[in-house]
């Protein structure tokens, strides 16, 4: 009836039990608050059932955060752990649940909060940005959201029953095969991936055919922001890798359940052809996160230094050169693999080749701010934080792609301290800067300013005292996942002092939590205006936060910084307004994310039928779907003027 | 343009798009193919289990499917809803017997010991065609739901959106397909 799940799979060590209970209490308190407030009816009307790509989009924030903090929790665990186990201490966490542990860190951090914090940015900035009211296909938003929550949930749900993958982030074979890897781990790794890369991969689609069919009148393609300039070049990954990552988790899960060899070690089974695979995934994957901050950092620098973009047409170049180099460069993750000098050779040089459109980028925000009168606000420090934190990434990442030197690096905590640089220095800080610089637009009201720099800085000093010692380390050998340290090896000393960092950028992560639950009891206070800070693209036309239907008339678009040039002209718009048609919510959305992780579950513990219904209620509810004529509703143009008259008055009292 | 030749216009780019990604899927399990297809493990190899006659017919079944996929959206272009639905109930038979072909295929193999567990080769195999074997499946499904749609809704722009959406899918099957027959059976076998 239920497979392999027994109730031995509740049963854990201490500190697993603890974040068991965490897990379930906290769930629980949840469910009881909203009962306690009576907002379960509002929860499912305005955010559960939305099809509005501005409600999905905050949706995504709010499960972005949800899971940086359980990341960072992880991370605080393995920093603790590295500092205290030295001699004659083995600190708190036996070996095993420190591989689950650093195996759900990298998990969680890359899946379930760079990804939907990036697609929460675009769900919430692209269709304003290019003058649309929605994305193409709102029902599929909706489903590519809940397919993610659906992952984030089978990842935390391993709290709970079984364990989590003990194999490292990306899982390699022969370890995560069924011999070595015989618990429910590295199912609950596979199916989570799996299922939330559908999602990615519907929203790739969605937000490709958004850019392309759903742009504002007179909006060419080169009249299009960079930000969404970035979000096409990283959509267009998305579609051409993520199939990739869905290949490769199906194989080893093939091997896995049916006894297949792909990877196995007999039979034929090749495992290495598992590393050339996600790998090939995986680097594109990686400018899938750094395109969009890329692309929100050029919205960023032209507006605080009050200048317009340096090179708009090389920054595009740039941004489809890395689209199509990031496919080339996957080898360079696995040099010691012993495919060979020259093929390590391609690999080296093409990595090199990658950072020059990476540097052309830096050139053209730095020549921006050249003679720029630039304001020191939070979103710019974000940027300058970035520019020096990312360059030094960028350094050592080309340090890494020579491959003599790479072979003694491999494995080490250089390349974890490098790979750092980028994703927290380089994507984090992007997307910090874009809450910073939208948050404005996207809520209605503004944050503290001075808390935000606070969280900037400690941020900031967090990070450098936290991987500094990391790549000095690396140098003098120390391999990552270590769960004790020798103390004749002389490591310790640097150990604590990246714990220490750790602990200052909890202290940012705190001065961040402050600053929004300050800002939410003080915004009534602090309303936000239309264009805080005299941008220069679309979405500052509209209101702050924008009405359901984004735009009254579709924006015309004549220029670049289309905000701009209608700023400059004092455009009279008429008051003359049509019903809008707007999508009607579905509750299909997340049902079919539920059916999924019915299949999900299913599969994990072997429980056959659950994954059966699942799966047959999946294709069930898409027949449904798409045999539902009437889905979108007309919003009254009444209500329209309404809501425009309220917004003239608005922004005359601001002036 | 109207609003519905506008969304039918929104739809087909995104299904094309979809279907880029779909290729991509399908590259992943070719090039898994290509590296090992020749892994053995002194087992059957591709020559001695294949039979191309076998595979023709079978090539040939759903190219015909595809064809008379594109009678119906000729039909329904010109609004013959009878002719739309005589085309698609021939391509839903074609479709059938293709899947049924090769489900025997697969339980011949399975019979003389050939499964999957027995090498990496046949692992590969199985799961390239296999994965193509589903889709082929579940566009069945889709196409019955959209036989039974017509039927009650007759040839609008609604429906003929549908259409499309499904002739695109079905057409880039058959291209699959023709890859899968060169590839794994007319390489294998010569």
């Amino acid at each position: 009836m239920f497979g392999i799940l027994t109730f031995s799979a509740f049963v854990h060590g201490p500190v697993e039990t603890g974040g068991q209970l965490m897990v379930v209490l906290g769930t629980l308190a949840v469910i009881l608050l909203l009962f306690y407030f009576k907002k379960w009816k509002w929860l499912w009307c305005e955010y559960l059932t939305s099809l509005d790509a501005k409600k999905i989009g905050v949706m995504y924030l709010a499960l972005a955060v949800l899971m940086m903090l359980r990341g960072f929790i992880d991370a605080m665990m393995m920093r603790t752990q590295q500092a205290v186990a030295v001699g004659q201490g083995s600190g708190f966490l036996p070996p095993d649940h420190f591989a689950q542990i650093f195996t759900a860190h990298g998990v969680i951090m890359i899946f379930f909060v760079a990804m939907p914090f990036m697609f929460g940015l675009l769900n919430l900035i692209v269709p304003l940005q290019i003058g649309a009211r929605d994305v193409a296909f709102p029902f599929l938003n909706s489903v590519s959201f809940w397919l993610t929550v659906t992952g984030a949930l089978l990842v935390n749900l391993s709290l709970v029953a079984g364990s989590f993958a003990s194999t490292g982030w990306l899982a390699y074979p022969p370890l995560s095969e069924l011999a070595y890897s015989p618990g429910v781990g590295v199912d609950y790794y596979i199916w989570a991936l799996q299922i939330a890369g559908v999602g990615t991969l519907l929203a790739g689609v969605n937000f490709i055919a958004t850019i392309v069919k759903l742009r504002a009148p007179g909006m060419t393609l080169s009249l299009m922001p960079i930000f969404v300039w970035t979000a096409l070049g990283s959509m267009l990954l998305v579609i051409f890798a993520f199939p990739l990552l869905t290949v490769s988790l199906a194989l080893l899960s093939l091997d896995r359940v049916l006894g297949m060899h792909f990877f196995t070690t007999d039979l034929g089974g090749n495992a290495m052809l598992y590393v050339n695979l996600i790998w090939a995934w995986g680097h594109p994957e990686v400018y899938i996160l750094v395109l969009p901050a890329f692309g929100i950092f050029s919205e960023i620098v032209p507006v605080f230094s009050q200048k317009k973009l340096f090179g708009y047409t090389s920054m595009v170049v740039a941004t489809m050169l890395i689209v199509i180099l990031s496919f080339l460069v996957w080898a360079h993750h696995f040099f010691t693999m012993g495919a060979g000098a020259n093929v390590n050779a391609f690999f080296g040089i093409m990595t090199m080749v990658i950072s020059i459109p990476t540097g052309v980028k830096i050139f053209n925000w730095l020549f921006t701010m050249f003679r720029g009168r630039i304001k020191f606000m939070s979103p710019m420090l974000w940027f300058m934080g970035f520019l020096v934190t990312f360059t030094i990434g960028g350094m050592t990442g080309v340090l890494l792609s020579i491959p003599g030197a790479d072979f003694q690096f491999h494995n080490s905590l250089f390349l974890v301290a490098h790979f750092h640089n980028m994703i927290i220095g380089g994507v984090l800080f992007g997307y910090f800067a874009g809450v910073a610089y939208w948050f404005p637009k996207l809520f209605g009201f503004t944050l503290s300013e001075r808390l935000g720099k606070c969280a900037f800085w400690c941020w900031l000093v967090g990070f450098c005292v936290a991987f500094i010692p990391l790549y000095i380390l690396g140098f003098m050998g120390a391999t990552r996942r270590l769960d004790y340290i020798d103390p004749a090896s002389g490591w310790h000393t640097l150990f604590v002092v990246a714990f220490i960092g750790a602990c200052i950028i909890l202290l940012g992560i705190f001065f961040q939590l402050l600053q929004l639950a300050v800002g939410v009891l003080q915004r009534k206070q602090h309303k936000a205006p239309e264009d805080p800070w005299n941008a220069r693209t679309l979405e500052w036309a509209t209101t702050s936060p924008p009405a359901v239907y984004n735009f009254a008339h579709l924006p015309e678009v004549n220029g670049r910084d289309a905000f701009w040039e209608m700023k400059q002209l004092h455009n009279a718009h008429t008051t003359i307004y049509t019903d809008i048609e707007m999508p009607l919510n579905s509750s299909l959305g997340c049902s079919i994310a539920f059916f999924a992780f019915c299949i999900g579950f299913g599969m994990i513990w072997h429980i056959w039928w659950l994954a059966g219904l699942g799966l047959f209620s999946t294709i069930a509810a898409s027949i449904v779907r798409a045999h539902i004529k009437e889905t979108s509703y007309l919003f009254p143009a009444t209500e329209v003027a309404r809501i425009e008259a309220a917004r003239v008055h608005h922004t005359q009292t601001h002036l | 343009m109207t609003d519905q030749e506008h969304t039918n216009d929104i739809k087909l780019f995104g299904m094309w798009v979809y279907l880029m990604s779909d290729c991509v899927l399908f590259a992943g399990l070719f090039a898994v193919y290509a590296v090992l297809g020749s892994a053995s493990f002194g087992g059957p190899t591709a020559r001695e289990l294949f039979s191309l006659p076998y595979a023709l017919v079978e090539t040939l079944v759903l190219l015909t499917s595809s064809f008379t996929c594109g009678l119906a959206v000729v039909a329904a272009r010109h609004g013959k809803k009878n002719r739309t639905l005589l085309a698609l109930g021939a391509t839903l038979i074609l479709g059938t017997l293709f899947v049924l072909m090769e489900v025997s295929e697969f339980s011949q193999l399975v019979e003389n010991g050939n499964s999957w567990h027995r090498s990496a080769f046949l692992s590969s195999f199985f799961t390239l065609v296999g994965t193509h074997g589903l889709h082929v499946t579940l566009g069945l499904i889709w196409l019955l739901t959209l036989i039974i749609t017509l039927l009650y809704r007759g040839v609008t722009p609604w429906t003929y959106g549908k259409l499309q959406l499904f002739s695109l899918f079905w057409h880039f099957l058959d291209i699959v397909w023709v890859c899968i027959f060169t590839f794994v059976y007319l390489f294998g076998v010569l």
